[in-house]
């Protein structure tokens, strides 16, 4: 039983192990500049956490085939130096990487989350509803209307609840259900729910992010390449959430400024 | 008074000071001592069958969500009969399959790892291993076991309510748990059930915990210092403690959630929310707060279902090894630094909730830093091994599986630990992979690990070992083949809690899910083999002998099953710690905590 034991689980560490360093499956193609951070991060872990893995996993196996059903003739005997030189390993070894990998990492995660957007990032309005995603661009006043909820209304189209009538700035806010963007130009997405939690989530940016209900969440990316993806909720929304999500269109510049115009309402 | 008259014989007890009144025999009639019993030892067994229930109850509904995801336009005989509005012609409808994995979720973590592991061995056998006659508070005791079935009745009842149960998954966040009706079907009478049963587990868990802390500390018979105690009883102790303030932070949680639902209240719902077309009323409440309150619970209870799994395989692997576990001062060291670390970490579930993102990095240090004890305990288990003559019954195969998926599910932890990985890999399989490696296979494997050792003690009579092998062998490269590719799914960016994956990108993951699927039902099936070893060996089992193992603790000092009292009117005297293996002893290579000719006064 030992034998069988130790064959199994080395099969299976060698198999898994073999599946990831083979990226059969593996994160799409990056398309954003903060992306890089995040691979390298997610290869340096994957590397670490592999050697301990398969280290781990082979020493049981060794030990299980080993000293399975030894008799009573052996000796028993102690691991050389008893417990403590794996509280030294484990404090030094585990430490020192935990120490690495918080120090690049926190520097991956500042440059997405606690740096300021640049100053000529386009500004982009969320919202977030059950089940669907809509965007918002200020019109040629560059200025977005407010949103009044109690005039929220799914039938005639007011999505974000403004009011044209009274709201001047209003009046030229450009909607669509889609996420329209130039790529290598900053975009500075503000997030706000309707109604219960969502998020926002394009695995191609590496980015992720929530919506909270009374929150209003910036949010910034640059893309780097003009392409389509798509934008899925990661946030359990209710019965529709599999199918809540977005497209998100990357174009070159001129295609957008482009597009922009023939969205503006005249 | 001469100072040459010896102490009067005073067992230590709650009522420290006043000798505590014999214990009264097994009270007469069926019900009393079967049903309604204050004994531990009944209480125990009622805690591990209502784990058996919902657990099989969980599986099913795993099942089918893994039919669904594998093939989600298949019609499944019988649901359309279960189910007719929600599965038309028996597919299933989105709000369906959420529903079954939000009581797929609820039973296995409350129900499941917390009743088994924690409650159901605890009670049986911690008293046992402290040499008590029963806990400290037996009516309290049988009380938090009928409160826990309460508990368990009133959650499976949301199936049978008209819009069925409710779909905002085991975490409940609000507002999409808050605001009733609209947010949905079967939030409305379904996720109050929820809510009401979540609390009333609370309550259960409250007296529980508090009963194994007075019994570990009050009820200990003479010579059992702490440091004496089994690494299972710590184990069981220190998970008490835990439970103690996790469940107390829950219970005011559910109790604000409910009045938010029913009473009109705002703790988590904000205003100027518009759900279904409807503006809500509700002003000035926060969702994060619902996340903070749930997840300073909810982390906590990641290692109130782990530690007794930590417990057991650092109690039972020794006795197979034949040798001292190494280092046993430090494993409880570890124990315990992970219980008080388990506290300063729930914001790793929160890195992307919106929460001010330097709390990010804050919470990250400390999920690292909780890897060291893990590592540390890890590695003493393996040194155990080093030179053993390790005896490879079912028990230690668990033990050595339950090593094998804990190192397994820790390694991924480590990715999702980190905030700036969590960006890519937050709300995908890999975080599904991690958690059902870490918390559900690895405290199942404790768990029957648990059940192989202690079932002779339980029924006093033995599993059928070749059932057993057979069960752990398929069992270990079944859960291996459900989860491992759930890792896979999850770095190509496959999004978890969705009931289909019809579109561009998730596409490409089918052939996956359906080899998950097909692995999950196999798994399922080899349950079975369990089952029946279960059912059979209760029936007509070998008779046990009164310590089968070979083992060195209380428990394996009385009879098998123990009578009423435990130890028969002669509590036992403890001479020396847990962990003598390998020595030369009167009946082998061990000598018991109380050998009689060292122990008896």
């Amino acid at each position: 039983m030992g034998k069988l034991f130790a064959v199994l689980v080395a099969l299976i560490t060698l198999v898994s192990t073999g599946i990831f360093v083979a990226r059969i499956w593996w994160p799409p193609p990056d398309i954003s500049t903060l992306g890089i951070g995040i691979d390298r991060q997610l290869t340096e872990t994957m590397v670490a956490a592999g050697v301990l893995f398969v280290a781990a996993q082979l020493t049981l196996a060794v030990f299980a085939w080993r000293y399975g059903g030894r008799s009573a003739a052996h000796p028993i005997r102690v691991f050389p130096g008893g417990a403590a030189p794996m509280v030294g390993f484990a404090v030094v070894l585990v430490g020192l990487e935990i120490a690495v990998l918080t120090l690049i990492g926190t520097r991956v995660w500042s440059r997405i989350f606690l740096t300021p957007p640049a100053p000529n990032a386009l500004a982009i309005d969320v919202q977030a509803e059950q089940f669907a995603y809509c965007f918002r661009y200020p019109g040629p006043d560059g200025k977005l209307g407010a949103v009044h909820p109690e005039l929220m209304d799914e039938g005639s189209g007011n999505f974000f609840g403004l009011d044209p009538a009274n709201d001047t700035a209003a009046r030229d806010d450009i909607i669509s259900a889609t996420l329209e963007v130039p790529v290598g130009r900053p975009i500075l997405l503000t997030l706000h729910a309707k109604d219960v939690g969502h998020s926002f989530y394009v695995p191609d940016l590496r980015l992720q992010q929530d919506f909270v209900p009374g929150l209003t969440i910036p949010l910034h990316f640059t893309a780097t390449r003009a392409t389509k993806r798509e934008i899925v909720c990661t946030q359990l929304c209710g019965l529709g959430h599999y199918n809540m999500r977005a497209y998100l269109e990357v174009l070159p510049p001129d295609r957008f400024a482009q597009w922009l115009k023939e969205q503006s309402p005249e | 008074m001469s100072d040459t008259a010896p102490p009067p014989v005073v067992r230590r007890h709650a009522l420290q000071g006043r000798v505590r009144p014999p214990h009264p025999a097994a009270p007469p009639g069926f019900l009393r001592r079967h049903v309604f019993s204050l004994d531990h030892k009944v209480i125990g067994r009622q805690y591990l069958d209502l784990a058996l229930v919902a657990v099989l109850t969980g599986m099913v509904l795993s099942w089918l969500m893994r039919f669904h995801l594998a093939y989600p336009e298949a019609a499944l005989p019988g649901l359309g009969a279960l189910a007719p509005n929600r599965a038309p012609n028996g597919v299933m409808t989105p709000e369906l399959y959420l529903s079954l994995m939000t009581m797929h979720g609820t039973i296995m973590v409350f129900f499941v790892l917390t009743t088994a592991p924690f409650a159901g061995f605890g009670n049986f056998v911690l008293p046992l291993q402290v040499g008590a006659e029963d806990m400290a508070f037996p009516r309290f005791n049988m009380m938090s076991f009928w409160v826990t079935l309460a508990a368990f009745l009133v959650l499976v009842a949301a199936f049978f309510v008209p819009e069925g149960p409710p779909l905002s998954g085991w975490t409940a966040y609000a507002p999409l748990s808050a605001i009733g009706k609209d947010a949905g079907p079967g939030q409305g009478l379904g996720q109050t059930l929820w809510v009401c049963s979540i609390a009333l587990f609370c309550v259960a868990q409250l007296l529980g915990s508090l009963n194994f802390i007075a019994t570990t500390l009050d009820c200990r018979t003479r010579g059992m210092s702490l440091m004496r105690l089994p690494q299972s009883t710590w184990a069981w102790f220190i998970t008490s403690v835990i439970a103690l303030i996790a469940f107390s932070v829950l219970l005011p949680a559910c109790i604000l959630l409910l009045l938010d639902r029913v009473a009109g209240t705002s703790f988590f719902v904000p205003g100027g929310l518009v759900v279904s077309d409807r503006l809500q009323p509700h002003t000035g409440g926060s969702p994060l707060l619902w996340q903070h309150l749930f997840w300073f619970f909810g982390h906590p209870e990641v290692y109130i279902a782990i530690l007794p799994g930590f417990g057991i395989v650092s109690h039972i692997l020794p006795a197979f090894a034949r040798k001292p576990l190494l280092g046993p001062r430090v494993v409880i060291g570890c124990m315990v630094a992970i219980g008080f670390l388990s506290y300063t970490v729930w914001g790793h579930h929160m890195f992307l909730s919106g929460m001010n993102p330097v709390s990010a990095t804050l919470f990250s240090v400390p999920t690292l830093i909780i890897t060291i004890p893990a590592t540390i305990v890890t590695l003493l288990w393996i040194g155990t091994l080093y030179g053993s003559r390790l005896r490879l019954t079912t028990a230690a195969l668990f033990c050595l599986g339950f090593v094998s998926v804990f190192v397994t599910g820790g390694m991924s932890g480590f990715f999702l630990a980190q905030p700036s990985i969590d960006t890519y890999l937050h709300g995908t399989y890999f975080v599904v992979g991690h958690f059902h490696f870490v918390m559900g296979v690895a405290a199942m494997f404790g768990i029957f690990a648990g059940v192989y050792f202690w079932f002779p003690k339980m029924y006093g009579r033995m599993l059928d070992e070749r059932l057993g092998k057979l069960h752990f062998v398929l069992t270990l490269v079944g859960v291996y083949c459900i989860f491992m590719p759930m890792h896979y799914l999850g770095l190509a960016g496959n999004v978890r809690r969705y009931s289909a994956f019809t579109d561009d990108y998730m596409k490409g993951s089918l052939p996956l899910h359906r080899f998950i699927t097909i692995a999950a039902l196999f798994t399922g099936a080899v349950q079975l083999v369990f089952l029946a070893n279960l059912i059979r060996s209760r029936l007509r089992g070998a008779k046990a002998p009164d310590n089968p193992w070979e083992a060195t603790t209380l428990e394996w000092a009385t009879s098998s099953p123990p009578p009423a009292d435990n130890f028969g009117g002669h509590p036992p005297v403890v001479a020396r710690g847990p962990n003598e293996y390998g020595v030369p002893g009167p009946t082998g290579d061990f000598v018991m905590q109380a050998a009689p000719e060292l122990g008896e006064v």
